[in-house]
């Protein structure tokens, strides 16, 4: 039987205040564990948590970006629960008033494009980390992450295979990114992923029952995911069985699924509204200051470099993918002025570059104005492209800026005609076979011979005048 | 001149300022009054002797010294114990935190160490303030100094019975339905409810965070103001607290109620209130008229659901806030556990008493989905209804005027067993959480047991000037009794 599936996410993204949502203390990755608290985030008795309005901006800017209607009234929530890393007991959300809600984004996946409803964000605050100690084989509980904000972006049931879903993650990572609400970095749990997935027999009107799975934090495990899930929930119904409501956790290095507890065993999270915190109202002006500052979004970058540029679209997908890719594209396209070269320098060499040494686009070896330097000097003729390569190799070891390394290793182009004639003279007149197989028509002797003078020259010969010397030579 | 101990806390800075007393001295007297007589009222659980003293030396050197001091400067004060103090134990009265050690100062108690007040030790209560009788703390019973056999009221049953029994001569307590305003009514003291938003809750630790309030404890309604001047104002700590100019209350202790509008709502003398209590606040009652008051009867006609909606939303409240008490972090832990789950069922079991117990399975339930509308979203429109009510009245008359209690203090035991006969005595103070006006209780006679009546004079929302102007008022012109 035929199946079509159905996904919807939700997506947490850590937000980059500098400061904890209920507290003053840092938001900062990494520090020694239980460094970063106070009697706040570890759940003193008598302590209260105060919003940061940081918090309230970022969620609402990215409600802007995603097309979302902003709530002038939201409230907040508790979410009662027992789980040592939830230090009050209980998750500071939003339940039936979130801040942003009805958005969508749009996706592209190959040739087409598609729109994916954004049923609400909401504001709350991550817990902290288990983590097992190997000596005492206990449990520690290290609690700097508790209190650092998050946001919950959930999406409408819009999405019908992994490429859609990903491509949906990538979209809205870009988002994030662009704003500069969230370093959205998925190593670091900055960025994560629940997939919620159900399959229905194809032109069945009523949803397949849907399972959750938490907690997905890179691309190739959204993907996976989704595809073991797929096909288990197949497997499933095709030998006749149920699907169970369930949530289930994603095993990375097994590269599969299991079930982490069923409907029955959920927690009731006795939801009411936190009475320590005053409801959120927000003015038209708040929102419209907001909405004023928002910087120009990755698709309408897109657009831009495709109609103004010119460049593919391919490729403008590509670099506006990433804020830090399209940031470093604009920057070194300021400086050399050559949108195209800095686009072919991009796509063929820094995304390998990145994916090699496993950096994002703004932690790459060398600055963007560099890469601008080294395209100038190409199109100055001062180099060529041959050894344009080996500066840049040059420039991801050492981060030099790319004339000085020119300079040091002595790679300026030679361009004057009479010291190239002479070293081709030499040449043609120690190769006399060359010349005959030439002139019996065999064209390979041509890049012999270019290839010898190159040789002599080590490398520094501009090649449009080398060729040229030798065809006039070889024609006479 | 007074024994010491009898002094209130102006009196005691009078003669500081008159160099007739030394700090030192006056702290001193307090422990040696505490030795003998807390064996009896049982009303400490943590003393604070070591470093009061040492604090009393330094102030008193300030005063030597001539210079500007604090509004409390050199007075001591019992702290009830669910006020988190830096380095010196907060119980909340219960086993679960009968070795916490706060890390941290609560905004009151930051203010009143601002203000050079000596914090004498932590006084008893109702578990986690839970109770109207002080018989629900964990560790042991206080008794009622006016006499012993009578419970002192609760939950802030510690912080009555040391000012009424003269081992401190002020202290904080706080009132979640009734919590300060029914032991001061018991123990025969002055007790003020603040509106709901005028004192910081930071550090409290919380029991019903829409309704808690710390207000003051005192001998005389002047130490009330002068006590309230130093703990009042907005925190950024607590963002329910209101942001309102610094008021002085002592300018409102004025001897008159010429004008004033008073009204009595029916609903508070109805049946269920002891004759006796009913005749002494009637009187009272008289009494203001003659002082130039209007007297009139008036209605709150929400009052009688106020009770059930109390108890729905301060369990439910209680059960959320009580979570954090897992035995992870501080506080109790069980022995007995093999996992995770053992650690949080075995720990609240056994580090909780039962009345504690019993309203965060109440609150668990009101919460629960399936039964949220039907009573904690009840319970919210009760709530609305209420501050209509109060609203209503307060567009008429400028001050309610009622029993505290339905009864007097009752004797130690006699109510423990059944829970909703002890629930029936927050009936008169539980309105005003509801609605989060201010309130104060104030002695108005004994009965023909010799325990003290109180009366309760409610004012409307941030008008404790009312409130503290007609409390002293009745106060400077009441005939001894």
């Amino acid at each position: 039987m035929e199946y079509e599936v159905i996904i919807g996410l939700e997506v947490h993204a850590e937000l980059s205040t500098k400061t904890k949502i209920y507290c003053g203390c840092s938001t900062e990755f990494g520090g020694n564990p239980n460094t970063h608290c106070c009697p706040v985030c570890t759940g003193m008795p008598g302590a209260l948590p105060v919003l940061n309005e940081k918090v309230v901006e970022y969620a609402v800017r990215a409600g802007l970006a995603t097309n979302c209607d902003i709530a002038r009234e939201s409230k907040q929530d508790r979410k009662n629960y027992y789980y040592p890393d939830t230090p009050r007991a209980y998750q500071i959300s939003q339940y039936d008033l979130p801040l942003c809600e009805h958005g969508h984004v749009n996706i592209n996946v190959g040739e087409s494009s598609k729109t994916i409803g954004i049923t609400r964000i909401h504001i709350e605050d991550d817990a902290g980390k288990l983590v097992h100690d190997g000596y005492t084989g206990g449990t520690l509980v290290d609690l700097n992450r508790a209190g650092v904000p998050l946001i919950e972006i959930v999406s409408e049931p819009d999405m019908r295979s992994a490429e859609e879903a990903v491509a949906y993650v990538e979209k809205l990572k870009g988002i994030l990114e662009y704003i500069g609400v969230s370093d959205c970095k998925m190593q670091e749990g900055s960025l994560r992923a629940d997939v919620n997935l159900s399959i229905r027999p194809v032109g069945q009107e009523k949803f397949g029952t849907r399972t959750e799975t938490k907690n997905l934090n890179s691309f190739r495990s959204i993907a996976r995911c989704i595809e073991f899930e797929i096909s288990r929930q197949k497997e499933v119904l095709e030998a006749g069985g149920v699907i169970l409501q369930e949530t289930r956790r994603w095993d990375d290095e097994a590269g599969e699924g299991y079930a982490m507890r069923a409907k029955e065993e959920a927690n009731d999270y006795r939801y009411f509204p936190e009475p320590d915190l005053m409801p959120i109202r927000l003015s038209e002006e708040y929102i419209q200051n907001i909405k004023d500052t928002l910087p120009e979004l990755p698709e309408s970058r897109r657009a831009r470099y495709i109609n103004e540029i010119g460049l593919p679209e391919y490729d403008a997908g590509i670099i506006t993918s990433s804020k830090h890719l399209s940031d470093f594209f604009e920057a070194a396209t300021v400086v050399c002025g050559n949108a195209k070269a800095v686009s072919n320098w991009i796509m063929t060499d820094i995304i390998r570059i990145a994916k090699e040494k496993g950096v994002e686009y703004n932690e790459l070896p060398f600055t963007a104005e560099n890469l601008a330097k080294l395209i100038m000097l190409i199109d100055k003729g001062t180099i060529s492209s041959a050894i344009a390569k080996k500066v840049f190799e040059e420039m991801v070891e050492t981060g030099e800026n790319p004339e000085k390394i020119v300079e040091a290793k002595g790679l300026v182009q030679i361009s004057d005609e009479g010291a190239i004639k002479e070293v081709v003279d030499r040449i043609i007149a120690a190769n006399p076979q060359s010349i005959a197989d030439y002139k019996a028509g065999k064209d390979r002797a041509l890049g012999f011979l270019v290839g010898q003078c190159m040789k002599e020259m080590k490398g520094k010969g501009n090649p449009q005048i080398l060729n040229k010397l030798i065809l006039e030579h070889l024609n006479k | 001149m007074k024994n010491i101990c009898e002094l209130t806390a102006h009196e005691i800075c009078e003669a500081y300022s008159n160099k007739e007393l030394k700090v030192t001295d006056v702290v001193k007297a307090f422990y040696e009054k505490i030795k003998v007589d807390d064996e009896k009222i049982k009303g400490y659980i943590t003393l604070c002797e070591e470093e009061a003293l040492t604090q009393a030396e330094e102030i008193q050197s300030r005063y030597d010294a001539g210079e500007e001091m604090g509004a409390l400067a050199g007075v001591p004060i019992a702290i009830k114990d669910n006020m988190c103090t830096r380095g010196v134990k907060t119980t909340c009265a219960s086993r679960m935190l009968e070795n916490f050690i706060p890390p941290y100062d609560a905004t009151v108690i930051k203010k009143l160490k601002e203000a050079g007040a000596i914090i004498l030790g932590k006084v008893n209560m109702d578990e986690f303030a839970m109770g109207g009788s002080t018989e629900n703390s964990a560790f042991f019973k206080t008794h009622n100094p006016v006499n012993l056999n009578k419970v002192p009221g609760g939950s802030s049953g510690g912080s009555a019975a040391v000012v009424a029994g003269n081992l401190a001569p002020i202290s904080l307590g706080s009132d979640t339905g009734g919590s300060i305003r029914e032991p001061a009514s018991f123990c025969g003291i002055v007790g003020l409810k603040p509106t709901y938003g005028l004192v910081s809750r930071y550090g409290l630790v919380a029991f019903a965070s829409s309704l808690d309030q710390i207000g003051p404890m005192t001998k005389d309604v002047t130490d009330a103001a002068i006590l309230l001047n130093t703990i009042s104002g907005h925190d950024e700590m607590d963002s329910t607290s209101a942001k309102l100019d610094k008021k002085d209350y002592t300018k409102a202790l004025v001897n008159d109620v010429k004008g004033l509008k008073i009204g009595l709502p029916k609903e508070f003398f109805a049946e269920g209130v002891n004759v006796e209590v009913k005749e002494k606040v009637l009187a009272a009652a008289k009494k203001f008229e003659e002082l130039g008051a209007s007297i009139e009867e008036c209605s709150l006609p929400a009052t009688e659901y106020c009770l059930p909606a109390y108890y729905i939303i301060a369990c439910a409240e209680a059960s959320s806030n009580l979570g954090r008490f897992d035995g992870i972090r501080y506080g109790y832990r069980t022995e007995k556990y093999e996992n995770i789950q053992d650690i949080f069922k075995n720990s609240r079991s056994e580090g909780f008493g039962e009345e504690v117990k019993r309203r965060i399975i109440l609150g668990t339930y009101v919460l629960s989905s399936g039964y949220y509308d039907a009573y904690y979203k009840k319970a919210q429109k009760v709530r609305t209804i209420v501050k209509q009510n109060f609203d209503k009245v307060f567009e008429k008359y400028d001050l309610l005027l009622t029993p505290t209690a339905p009864t007097t203090a009752f004797d130690i035991g006699s109510k423990i067993n059944n829970p909703l006969e002890m629930y029936m005595s927050d009936i008169l103070t539980v309105p005003v959480n509801v609605s989060g006006v201010p309130a104060i209780s104030i002695p108005c006679g004994n009965d023909s047991e010799g325990m003290p009546v109180g009366l309760q004079l409610i004012a409307k929302h941030f008008d404790e000037e009312t409130l503290l102007r007609a409390a002293y008022t009745y106060e400077q012109n009441k005939e001894v009794q």
